[in-house]
């Protein structure tokens, strides 16, 4: 028999039985359908955040205390055993490099404020006045710290957006004073809310005071952080060097770490890509089931055309043209399903931004590849038994089948 | 030479715990061209015998020639090629394809032999002209009236001009008329050169063959041809061939076995 034929018969007889064939290709494309969605929306995630962190300030670059044996970027990193401290003047030396644009200097400590008769717990944050324009902060009320001398530092404070509506209940707070710890500081600024949260501190739950001023309130000489801005993207590997040069001649040994945005960049992507090729996995087994419909369906049209069966084998059909037919049957079910689907997963993609205009919901091209490749596979795999069992079917009893 | 030369067949079914011989000791030879009715109550083993001759069952003991080939050797595929090229199938509840039209029906063994499709189209319409249903070609079997459905199954089964044309209760589903009608459409064929072998429990029918075979509890009990009941030459078939107003006028070709009935 020839392939044409196989293939036009197979599409008769799939057509032959409307109902029947209809519901198997819907299973197939709710399976397809919901790895396109899904893995939409696991990769815009990505891509949302991927935005996010761009907008978290350009060319930064951070260096923390303690020598990393790896390159990247991990949780362990941030705890290095034995670094030398890294110092405010160590952080002011790097504003003379080359390729710096600006220097933040970094610490950071719990304590409690307490203002307007309430108390709360709050991260204390203490930097210098480039630490706005390093991570594009804007302001609500007031200004930012004050440039000063950053080895001494003016008891002012600027505090988060969420704080300023806890304590001052959405009162103007500029002018106020706050205790924090045992120092009364005067709030000179309210930063705009962000909402932006990476790390696990929220900034408009911060308490921002001088360098010099947190340095003292939590009794310490090192830094949590030095932030720098390169003077452009092409100069953040130059920043990188030449910070790690500084350092070494400072220190006499090479004990920091350097990384730059794209780093954790590139950490967070490959995170979320894991996430998306897990949402992927599940969506799969609904793909699964599809194909073990498939095959009930096609044990099911195997049974009710025993005597058509029959019939081909008296007709000279040899087994394998009779297991090749049906199992075209089978694919061309998936293949249609897989497409139906494919359409609709689009459609659900392109409905969810429409829903939310900041959310990139598109899938990715190795999700869409995958998800048809498996729905064939599946159609095809779930294909070959019944088809073998229409093979092997006795010729003598089908035909008494009528 | 014997188109069909049958030696020493045996077919044994296992139900449960007992065995059923449905053939034993069973030798016959049909010359090329022969008309043979095989007769014989249900359950004489007439339907297993039709069976073994269109190679879709096996005998458990015995040989069986097909133009002097021994067949029963053959693997499932090389039987599958002689089904399709040599022998035909007329079933008594037609087994049409539902889903396919009359000219798909005729067309499906040639399908299924992989001969190309404008050939196909070709003889269909050769056939559908022959067997007076041009004007059916594209109806399918439920638009079909019971005559015009065993037709198509007959240009079917002979549209690969086989050697045997195979009948199992022929006329079974259709009333009398019609059912004369085919058994005249067959013996036209029969005239033509194409071996017959129907399988029947209708006397009426099966008397028009020049030679009968009568089973009984999987036994060969009487062969007309070995021992007539009467000579044979008393019922020739009769010139029907203008009867029937129906433009049926098959011209299958001769197989290409001389013809050597008696």
């Amino acid at each position: 028999m020839r392939t044409a034929d196989v293939l036009r018969f197979a599409r008769d007889a799939a057509a032959g039985y409307p109902l029947r064939t209809s519901l198997s290709v819907l299973a197939m494309a709710i399976g397809v359908a919901a790895v396109v969605v899904l893995t939409s929306l696991g990769d815009g995630a990505r891509r949302y955040v991927v935005e996010q962190f761009s907008s978290l300030g350009s060319n930064l670059v951070i260096v923390l205390p303690g020598r990393s044996a790896t390159g990247g970027f991990s949780p362990a990193n941030a705890m290095t055993s034995t670094p030398r401290d890294l110092t405010v003047d160590d952080a002011f030396a790097l504003t003379r490099l080359p390729s710096v644009r600006r220097v933040a200097p970094l610490t950071a400590g719990n304590s409690e404020i307490n203002a307007n008769g309430r108390l709360r717990e709050v991260v204390v944050a203490g930097t210098a006045s480039t630490y706005l324009d390093i991570r594009s902060f804007k302001m609500a009320q007031g200004h930012f710290l004050p440039e000063a001398d950053w080895s001494r530092g003016a008891p002012v404070a600027v505090i988060g957006a969420k704080i300023q509506e806890e304590i001052f209940a959405g009162r103007p707070a500029v002018g106020e004073l706050i205790r924090l710890g045992d120092r009364r500081l005067r709030i000179v600024g309210v930063l705009k809310a962000t909402g932006q949260g990476v790390g696990g501190l929220n900034t408009d739950e911060i308490v921002f005071v001088p360098v010099g001023v947190a340095q003292s309130l939590f009794n310490t000489n090192s830094l949590f952080r030095v932030l720098i801005e390169a003077r452009s993207r092409g100069e953040i590997e130059a920043v990188k060097r030449e910070v790690t040069a500084m350092l070494k001649a400072r220190h006499g040994e090479e004990d920091i770490t350097v990384i730059t945005q794209d780093a954790v960049l590139a950490t967070f992507d490959k995170l979320l890509r894991a996430l998306t090729a897990a949402v992927a996995g599940i969506a799969a087994i609904s793909l699964a089931v599809a194909g073990i419909l498939v095959m009930n369906v096609m044990l099911v049209a195997v049974t009710q055309r025993t005597a058509e069966i029959g019939l081909l084998k008296a007709l000279g059909a040899r087994g394998a043209t009779i297991r090749d037919a049906f199992l075209a049957e089978a694919a061309m079910i998936s293949l249609v399903g897989a497409l139906t689907g494919y359409g609709l997963g689009l459609f659900g993609a392109f409905v969810l931004r429409q829903m939310y205009p900041v959310f990139p919901a598109y899938p990715p091209d190795w999700a869409v590849v995958a998800a048809l490749v498996t729905a064939l596979g599946t159609g095809l795999l779930f294909g070959i038994m019944p088809a073998r069992r229409a093979a092997r079917l006795d010729p003598v009893q089908a035909l008494m089948k009528h | 030479m014997s188109v069909i030369q049958l030696a020493g067949i045996e077919r044994v079914f296992h139900l449960g715990d007992s065995t059923v011989h449905a053939l034993t000791h069973l030798d016959v030879g049909i010359e090329a061209g022969e008309y043979v009715a095989i007769m014989g109550p249900s359950g004489s083993g007439k339907s297993t015998l039709l069976n073994l001759l269109g190679l879709l069952d096996r005998p458990d003991a015995g040989s069986y020639h097909l133009e002097g080939r021994d067949v029963t050797t053959l693997s499932p595929d090389e039987q599958a090629a002689v089904r399709s090229r040599r022998i035909g199938f007329v079933f008594q509840s037609f087994h049409l394809v539902p889903r396919l039209t009359a000219a798909e029906n005729i067309a499906l063994p040639m399908m299924l032999a992989g001969i190309p499709a404008a050939e196909r189209a070709q003889r269909v319409m050769q056939a559908l002209k022959d067997f007076g249903l041009d004007q059916r070609a594209d109806h399918r079997p439920d638009q079909l009236s019971g005559g015009q459905r065993q037709r198509v199954a007959i240009a079917r089964a002979t549209i690969m001009q086989p050697a045997v044309l195979l009948a199992d209760e022929p006329t079974g589903n259709l009333d009398r008329a019609t059912g004369d009608e085919v058994i005249h459409l067959l013996e036209v064929l029969n005239q033509r050169g194409m071996t017959l072998i129907i399988v029947t429990h209708d006397p009426k029918i099966g008397t028009r063959a020049r030679r009968q075979l009568m089973m009984e509890d999987g036994e060969l009990r009487h062969d007309s041809a070995a021992a007539p009941l009467r000579s044979a030459d008393d019922n020739p078939p009769s010139p029907l061939s203008g009867k029937g107003g129906d433009g049926v006028s098959p011209a299958a070709p001769a197989p290409d076995t001389p013809s050597a009935a008696t």
